[in-house]
């Protein structure tokens, strides 16, 4: 593998990781605090890019940053107190069912609002652009140039020397940094804050911790909006990063639910791990041109069309690679049902 | 007493056909047309604005079509499935529907072929007529081909004819990289795309090819990394809806400066995720574009006043053009005698005279070559608002395109 290939696949794998853990993340949380799975969390990533494009119009997408999270975590906290909390004690079916309901309703509100096509929101002027570029040459090797590379880096002039230039979109390296700063505020946030003991304390003891004169039922809202908030941020970052349209909540909706069970059921740092291992996994698996053919051609078995199964044996790596994190997921409920960090059982 | 009343309908018959006269038999009749296609789902976008388009198209030639019908479109959601579409056609047929249209997905109208050829064996004097107006699968015009199926896009093969008859002018063109999504109709694309260049450039060298799944991918990066690692110049893709929309805005931010070849560039979304950076890079072949002018300009213009959106399924427009035609030559609304004036018929429609080839009920129009570029003056029609539009760049009449067909049909 050419090495400029292997760092753009390195770099592209680990950003899409860190956009695969923002979007999980508050998912994850709200399992771990609430014990609810939150059918509605893509459409609050959703809701987080619709509310960032229609700021960004107004105001600019600096502002947006701010202000969408806190609509989206407003929306959670007031779906969690007047909805979720009155079918609390009906068990966990009604909860799934009522945020199952909640992600049609959002759907079809978008859609009136903002119509069902796509809107234009655009990556912000700043961040547009290449952060860097990589120059490899077969004569002098890697070489790394920021922003724009020059053209006449980009053409060689001896004929027996091939150079090619590869962009490293700006934008994707300000996802990462988000990405990271989100990671580290939360886990400052739950460790190293009074409301995080708080909030610690309340998932396992809610009784003493409601004795000592906490108000529980309020440290649930906050972390079911705080939890939403997380997805509108991925919203917001995600929305420009790819397209902001009404299916964009049922095209990242399934591959969340893979990432919190891969990682582990309320596990943040096993978010994180799965998320990245997904994204590089699945990027490097689209390299690969090889199949089961050429595996068994190696073992000295000729396979032919004729062969049983052929179809299947045909396909390539490259071609499964979008479905791997759902072999992935299958594989990890039948041999680590807790997932990769997880701590529950089962 | 049974006599008297049918002495009495026979006077009424009588005297209705002396007042309208026997030419204008089906003269005021309500057509209804059953629209089975997404309307939820990942597809909805596409769908919810074809829906449109029929209705909008129905209204507007209920009031001026050869045979002075109303036409009438009721929308049934098949979720992109090939079951749900069998349900769909039930529920249509139960309403008293005899003309059915889809056009999403080349299973689903399998599916729908065979059902209704099933349906009009054990049904006769209910016979439904079904009008594909965009699964472009050529097997359903050769080895699968059905009397009763009607289609009005360009199949797969006749638009990768006009395609490399266009690319084999392009000089520039050497390394070419096919990506396309892993069902039969990106199949049929990359076949095609081949066969094609092989025999009319063999020159250009097929430097890649992948297939992904379809409506799987979020992140086209590993895939724009790969085109560009293979050197290619040229991307040829079949993808449509979000597979293209993020394939191309991937491309834009890694600065891959390839050109594309696309089929689907002006459906919904796809046009915004262009935007600026795609900027003389994606060509569009499709019977149809967006600055066609005359009667069309007009009729996008009052689309997009009505519902804010695009007006690109021009075989909407096909659609009842040859349904108010063939109903005026057979006189009647009846599916057995329009099926029979639709074969061969020749008619007039926005892109000049078409054909409805009658050896494999294949529409033979002509096709345009389209480059995406800054709208101007002359080519103003700016598609979802982004100040960017297709031009035509080439334009093939009807026997460029055409392909053969290896149909054996079936006939009544």
């Amino acid at each position: 593998m050419e090495s400029s290939f292997f760092t753009i696949s390195m770099l592209n794998g680990v950003s899409y990781g860190l956009l695969l853990f923002m979007l999980s993340s508050g998912l994850t949380l709200i399992f771990s605090m609430m014990g609810v799975l939150n059918f509605a969390h893509a459409s609050f990533y959703m809701l987080g890019a619709y509310v960032a494009f229609t700021t960004a119009e107004l105001v600019g997408f600096w502002p947006a940053l701010l202000v969408a999270p806190l609509v989206v975590g407003g929306v959670g906290a007031l779906f969690e107190k007047y909805c979720l909390r009155r079918v609390h004690k009906f068990g966990h079916v009604p909860e799934l069912l009522i945020t199952f309901g909640l992600s049609y309703v959002l759907l079809e509100l978008v859609q009136l609002v903002w119509g069902r096509s796509a809107v234009n929101y655009r990556v912000p002027a700043a961040l547009d652009g290449p952060l860097f570029t990589i120059v490899s040459s077969s004569a002098s090797g890697l070489d790394f140039v920021w922003r724009q590379a020059p053209a006449q880096l980009c053409n060689s002039v001896d004929p027996s020397v091939v150079v090619s230039c590869t962009q490293f979109p700006a934008y994707r390296g300000f996802m990462m940094l988000v990405a990271i700063f989100m990671l580290v505020a939360v886990w400052l946030l739950l460790t190293r804050t009074r409301i995080g003991l708080v909030i610690q304390a309340a998932l396992t003891h809610p009784e003493t911790v409601e004795a000592l004169g906490h108000n529980v039922p309020r440290v649930f809202m906050l972390v079911f909006g705080g939890g939403a908030a997380l997805a509108g941020l991925a919203g917001v970052i995600g929305g420009n990063a790819f397209v902001t349209e009404p299916g964009m909540a049922a095209t990242v909706g399934s591959i969340i639910f893979v990432v919190v069970v891969v990682g582990g059921m309320g596990s943040l740092a096993g978010a994180f791990l799965a998320s990245l291992l997904i994204g590089v996994i699945q990027t490097f698996a689209v390299a690969v041109d090889y199949s089961l053919v050429n595996l068994f051609s190696y073992a000295g078995w000729a396979i032919t069309p004729e062969t049983f199964g052929y179809p299947v044996l045909r396909l390539t790596v490259s071609q499964v690679a979008p479905i791997l994190p759902y072999l992935f997921l299958v594989l990890i409920l039948i041999f680590r049902p807790r997932g990769l960090l997880g701590t529950r059982e089962g | 007493m049974p006599s008297r009343r049918a002495h009495l309908n026979a006077t009424i018959a009588l005297a209705a056909a002396l007042s309208c006269g026997p030419a204008l038999a089906q003269k005021g009749e309500t057509v209804k047309v059953a629209w089975i296609d997404p309307l939820s789902g990942l597809m909805a976008t596409v769908g919810q604005n074809q829906l449109k388009s029929f209705q909008f198209m129905a209204e507007h030639f209920s009031k001026k079509n050869p045979a002075g019908v109303k036409f009438e479109v009721i929308g049934i959601d098949n979720k992109l499935s090939p079951q749900e579409s069998l349900n769909s056609l039930k529920s249509a047929i139960d309403q008293g529907v005899r003309y059915v249209v889809q056009g999403n997905g080349s299973g689903a109208a399998l599916a729908l072929i065979d059902a209704i050829n099933k349906h009009n064996e054990r049904n006769p004097g209910k016979e439904v007529v079904y009008l594909n107006y965009a699964a472009v699968d050529p097997d359903l015009t050769n080895s699968k081909c059905s009397y009763w199926h009607f289609r009005l896009d360009a199949d797969t093969s006749m638009k990768m004819e006009a395609l490399t008859t266009f690319m084999k002018e392009q000089a520039e063109i050497k390394k070419v990289y096919l990506i396309n999504q892993n069902y039969a109709h990106g199949h049929q694309v990359a076949k095609y795309a081949k066969e094609n260049l092989k025999r009319k450039r063999p020159d250009v060298q097929v430097v890649g090819e992948d297939l992904h799944p379809l409506a799987q991918v979020r992140d086209f990066a590993p895939y724009i990394s790969k085109i560009k690692a293979s050197g290619a110049d040229t991307v040829i893709t079949g993808n449509w809806g979000s597979d293209l929309t993020l394939l191309i805005k991937a491309a834009n931010d890694a600065g891959l400066n390839a050109k594309f070849y696309t089929y689907y560039g002006g459906v919904s979304g796809t046009p915004t995720a262009m935007g600026s950076a795609a900027d003389g890079r994606v060509y569009q072949v499709s019977y149809n574009h967006y600055n066609m002018g005359g009667e069309t300009a007009k009729l996008m213009a009052d689309f997009k006043q009505r519902f804010n959106d695009d007006w690109y399924t021009g075989a909407t427009y096909h659609a009842f053009a040859l349904l108010g035609e063939a109903m005026a030559r057979a006189k009647s609304t009846d599916p057995v005698k329009v099926a029979a004036a639709m074969e061969g018929l020749r008619f007039k429609s926005f892109n000049g005279e078409v054909e409805m080839r009658k050896g494999d009920h294949q529409l033979q129009q002509g096709l345009f070559i389209t480059k995406w570029q800054k709208a101007d003056a002359k080519h103003s029609y700016s598609p979802e608002n982004t100040g960017y539009t297709f031009a035509p760049v080439k334009q093939y009449d009807a026997y460029v395109a055409s392909t053969p067909t290896s149909c054996q049909m079936k006939r009544p």
